[in-house]
């Protein structure tokens, strides 16, 4: 990208922050202004000026991104420090510098965006910071929307009513995430994928099962197998074994699916030179094809990371003991305690993207070899 | 391959002999004749290019010699003996065209692959991966993965991993196709001294008349359609060359006799 | 190389077909199930038998398992003949046809795909284009993919139902519609996005510099190069959304006490032990998403052999 024009969002942001001077804070009381909410309004005013006209001189410099960053998220504690004061009631001066901040925090991630990739840690931090800031502008224009137009606290609670939430329930979270994920999910993936993986094997030596179970598996590898969650709860009971046994059925045919293919994707001339060493099936198996398997057995293992945990979640919808995520979920919902439906969720998301790295991170270290990874 | 009564037939019979060897294939668009009535026979410690277009069939015809296709008539022997009990004799060594090292092994490991489907000892092992790496002037690598490696390294790393199994018989199918001219020539001229040194018997098939004229005893021309045998050429140099020979007279009255057979076996129906 | 090279290995004269493992397999596994039901059903066939003061015989037993009111595993043909009562021999509109809670759930997973399907393409198309999008956004929708999203369906279901419902005044279906289309909107969007933005990366640096060298602006290139390319990246992550849709249409169904869809039906089923009713339920759904992945599937195979990338 070499684009040499610049960026507008530092020029709107002047703008912004010339209304702050002229614009009240509170749509009840125009006396009340920014400059005049003594000198933490000043000094922000200074960064903010300081940060535009960096931002609008030097590019890709690290004076410059720091001062976006510091105008940006002064301003945003600025604003969310207000919020109190000013709930139902805020000025056009309030707008102009939530507005601004804004503007400020998009000019920092466009800055930093244009940044060159670079490898190792500071390039990783890099990578992490832009999506982090993201999330947090999420979480900051959330906080600000919901407080101000006083929306129901049943319809969407503010982020903080949320971590507060958290914090305040950390024992019934923990309890649900060990029902959910340590009991129902670790038990129902460890044996789904490791029998899809051994019935895989199995059915590669015998060509008939193979053509014959390859078409049917990959049909219902696309059916809403969740459904049969009630049939399990019938079976197996209200507690965690049915749930362990939903999440079994879904993550068995996407392994079987998957190491079956990836057993025929070695090579001919890999399986030659195998046969000029009148190698035995077994070693073959273990030195060639297994091997040559691992990318697609961790595909399915990252597929079934997630699938893994949708089924338990759902499989609760249908009957569980009085503990369990979905369990938490659908019951909190009915009582309309909204927050502690999004700390379940965050916990939710928490544990699905922890489990999937730890998969990806198992993944990177046992086919390193594989092009994808090459370095 | 084991006791005296069999070591002594080995050393009477030629490393292979092929008589009346055909091979058809059965394609979608039906039958293939890939060989037609080959007949040959290879010498211990001869160094035997098969040399033609696309098509002709030399390459399947190397597939028969190690067993990766069985010929639908004739008869054909590989170190006195039918190619299956050659093959799990492990009475030779193939080189494909491309280096098929696995990536997920290093060097040194992948020069062990058949040394430990053989089930050798760790410390055979060793010694053997070690020795092979000198051979081909890869020492320091044993830790470095295929993919680090430059394509002629990763070629003559499949070199070493084909003598680590210690054949007599070195099958070579292009192997260095892939590779440009000036590594090639290197190759070439290595190869030679291996040859030289180890007095392996080689069958190496190529479509580089210059290639096949500088490293063989004996040159077989084949053309397609059929697949067959039109030219047996024998090269008298000595086993001690250089690449200045290609400059010669007589290397190039051999290349000469070379390019006319491929022109007399061509046929021009397409 | 050469040709003959290609088919290296003699071919046999015909070539094997699928058609009759995949019989036979399916034959096996419904035999497999007649044994199961037998075993699963044993006890309470018994049961049965022993309240009634009656001792079976073997064959009788046998047939019972085979014929119960609330089984523990139906018999494959119980199933055929609840679909078959529920479909052919029910009229569409009554609440107790099989198809008419079937297509409930398969209006609401079509308009959200549909809708999930154009969200992904604007924002993939900007992902694309705008760096900064590229290294903030893409990120969180990566990572999305690897979260439970369905945890959020019953709030969505609940808390939009109640907003629509209550307060905007539409009537009661059309906010159940509304909040399951939401659901399958939100599945489905995520899968396109990420495919679509691998597919309009996909060609090659050498064909993006070919655009260059006829000064082709962005539109013409988007339209005449990476849109084409990503065809069957589309194809291949609809056929994903559409089956996740579907799961978040069913999902949808669970919390609101709603009375019609393939969802209810299995709820019902599991509040009242009708088996039998589950299982049916579970078999239409099998066949929606069978036949929608079929279809998505069919058209990816169309617009690739269209554009010849197909052999």
């Amino acid at each position: 990208m070499n684009r040499n024009r610049g960026h507008i969002q530092p020029w709107i942001a002047l703008v912004g922050l010339i209304a702050l001077f002229a614009m009240p804070l509170d749509s009840a009381d125009p006396a009340r202004l920014l400059v005049r909410e003594g000198p933490a309004g000043w000094a922000l005013v200074a960064v903010m000026a300081a940060a535009i006209i960096a931002a609008i001189r030097a590019r890709r410099s690290l004076v410059a991104a720091g001062l976006l960053a510091l105008a940006a998220h002064g301003g945003a504690a600025m604003a969310i420090g207000l919020l109190p004061s000013l709930a139902g009631h805020a000025g056009s001066g309030f707008w102009a510098l939530v507005l601004t901040s804004w503007l400020l925090a998009w000019a920092l991630v466009t800055e930093l965006s244009e940044w060159p990739r670079r490898p190792g840690l500071p390039g990783l931090v890099l990578s992490l910071l832009i999506p982090f800031l993201f999330g947090l502008w999420l979480l900051i224009l959330w906080q600000i929307v919901v407080v101000v137009f006083e929306v129901p606290f049943v319809l969407i609670p503010p982020p903080s009513a949320i971590g507060t939430r958290i914090a305040s329930s950390l024992p019934i979270l923990a309890a649900d995430f060990r029902q959910t994920f340590l009991k129902a999910v670790v038990a129902g993936y460890a044996i789904g994928c490791g029998s899809g993986f051994l019935v895989a094997i199995l059915v590669d030596r015998v060509s008939f099962l193979k053509r014959g179970l390859l078409p049917i598996g990959n049909l219902v590898s696309a059916l809403p197998i969740v459904g049969i969650a009630p049939i399990m709860v019938m079976w197996f009971g209200f507690d965690w074994p049915s749930k362990a046994a939903v999440v079994v059925v879904s993550t068995f045919f996407p392994m079987l699916v998957n190491t079956v293919t990836g057993l025929s994707a070695s090579q001919p001339i890999s399986r030659d030179l195998m046969r000029t060493y009148a190698s035995t099936y077994w070693q073959t198996l273990f030195k060639l094809r297994l091997p040559e398997a691992m990318p697609f057995v961790f595909n399915a293992l990252k597929i079934n990371s997630t699938l893994a945990l949708i089924a338990a979640i759902v499989a609760e919808f249908f009957g569980t003991p009085i503990v369990g995520m979905g369990f938490r979920i659908s019951t909190e919902v009915g009582r309309m305690n909204i927050d502690m439906v999004w700390a379940e969720i965050a916990v939710a998301a928490l544990a699905g993207s922890a489990f999937y790295g730890v998969v990806a991170l198992a993944e990177r270290a046992a086919t390193f070899w594989h092009p994808s990874f090459r370095t | 391959m084991t006791g005296e009564g069999t070591s002594g037939k080995k050393s009477e019979s030629p490393a292979i002999a092929i008589a009346g060897l055909s091979l058809v294939f059965n394609t979608n668009d039906g039958p293939v004749q890939a060989l037609s009535d080959i007949d040959l026979e290879v010498k211990r410690g001869e160094f035997v290019s098969f040399i033609g277009p696309s098509g002709c069939g030399k390459t399947t015809l190397l597939r028969v010699i190690a067993d990766l296709e069985q010929p639908t008539g004739g008869s054909i022997t590989v170190n006195g003996v039918s190619p299956e009990e050659a093959r799990l004799a492990r009475a030779y060594g193939y080189v494909f065209q491309a280096a098929a090292l696995y990536p997920w092994r290093t060097i040194a490991r992948n020069i062990a692959l058949p040394l430990e489907i053989m089930g050798l000892t760790r410390a055979d092992r060793e010694k053997r991966v070690a020795d092979n790496l000198a051979l081909v002037d890869l020492a320091g690598f044993e830790r470095k993965y295929p993919w680090q490696l430059s394509g002629g390294m990763q070629q003559r790393a499949s070199i070493a991993r084909a003598l680590a199994v210690e054949p007599e018989l070195l099958l070579m199918d292009e192997p260095f196709g892939a590779l440009d001219e000036i590594v090639r020539d290197h190759l070439n001229e290595k190869l030679l001294r291996l040859w030289d040194r180890t007095q392996k018997t080689v069958v190496f098939v190529t479509h580089s008349i210059p290639e096949a004229v500088f490293l063989s005893t004996k040159i077989v021309v084949m053309s397609p359609r059929p697949g067959r045998v039109t030219d047996i050429i024998e090269c008298g140099f000595p086993r001690h060359r250089s690449l200045d020979i290609r400059e010669t007279p007589e290397f190039l009255a051999i290349a000469a006799r070379v390019r006319a057979g491929l022109r007399a076996g061509h046929s021009y129906e397409d | 190389m050469t040709a003959l090279a290609a088919t290296p290995h003699p071919l046999p004269a015909k070539p094997k077909g699928k058609l009759v493992p995949v019989l036979v397999v399916t034959l096996a596994l419904i035999a497999l199930w007649y044994v199961g039901a037998y075993f699963m059903n044993a006890t309470l066939a018994r049961d049965a038998f022993l309240r009634a003061k009656k001792e079976p015989t073997a064959s009788e037993l046998l047939l019972a398992t085979y014929a119960m009111d609330r089984p523990l595993l139906p018999a494959p043909h119980q199933i055929v003949a609840e679909i078959w009562k529920s479909t052919a021999l029910t009229p569409v509109t009554s609440k107790k046809s099989l198809v008419y809670h079937s297509w409930i759930t398969l209006s609401a997973t079509l308009a959200g795909f549909l809708s999930g399907a154009l969200l992904g393409l604007i924002l993939a198309a900007a992902i694309v284009h705008v760096p900064s999008l590229d290294r903030s956004l893409m990120p969180w929708v990566i990572a999305s993919q690897t979260i439970p999203i369905v945890a959020i369906a019953p709030m969505i279901v609940v808390v939009g139902y109640n907003l629509m419902n209550g307060q905007m005044g539409f009537s009661t279906d059309t906010s159940r519609f509304i909040a399951k289309a939401l659901i399958s909107t939100y599945l489905s969007f995520f899968p396109i996005t990420v495919g679509l933005v691998k597919g309009l990366r996909s060609p090659d640096t050498i064909l993006v510099d070919l655009m260059r060298t006829y000064s082709a602006n962005r539109w013409q290139t988007f339209w005449k190069l990476r849109m084409p390319a990503a065809l069957p990246f589309l194809f291949a992550s609809m056929q994903v959304a559409i089956a996740i849709s579907l799961v978040g249409a069913i999902v949808g169904e669970l919390p609101t006490g709603a009375s019609a869809g393939i969802g209810a039906r299995l709820l019902a089923g599991s509040y009242y032990g009708q088996t039998v009713q589950i299982w049916s339920a579970l078999i239409a759904a099998s066949v929606l998403a069978a036949l929608l992945v079929w279809m998505v599937s069919l058209g990816g195979t169309a617009v690739v052999k269209r554009m010849g990338l197909a052999r």
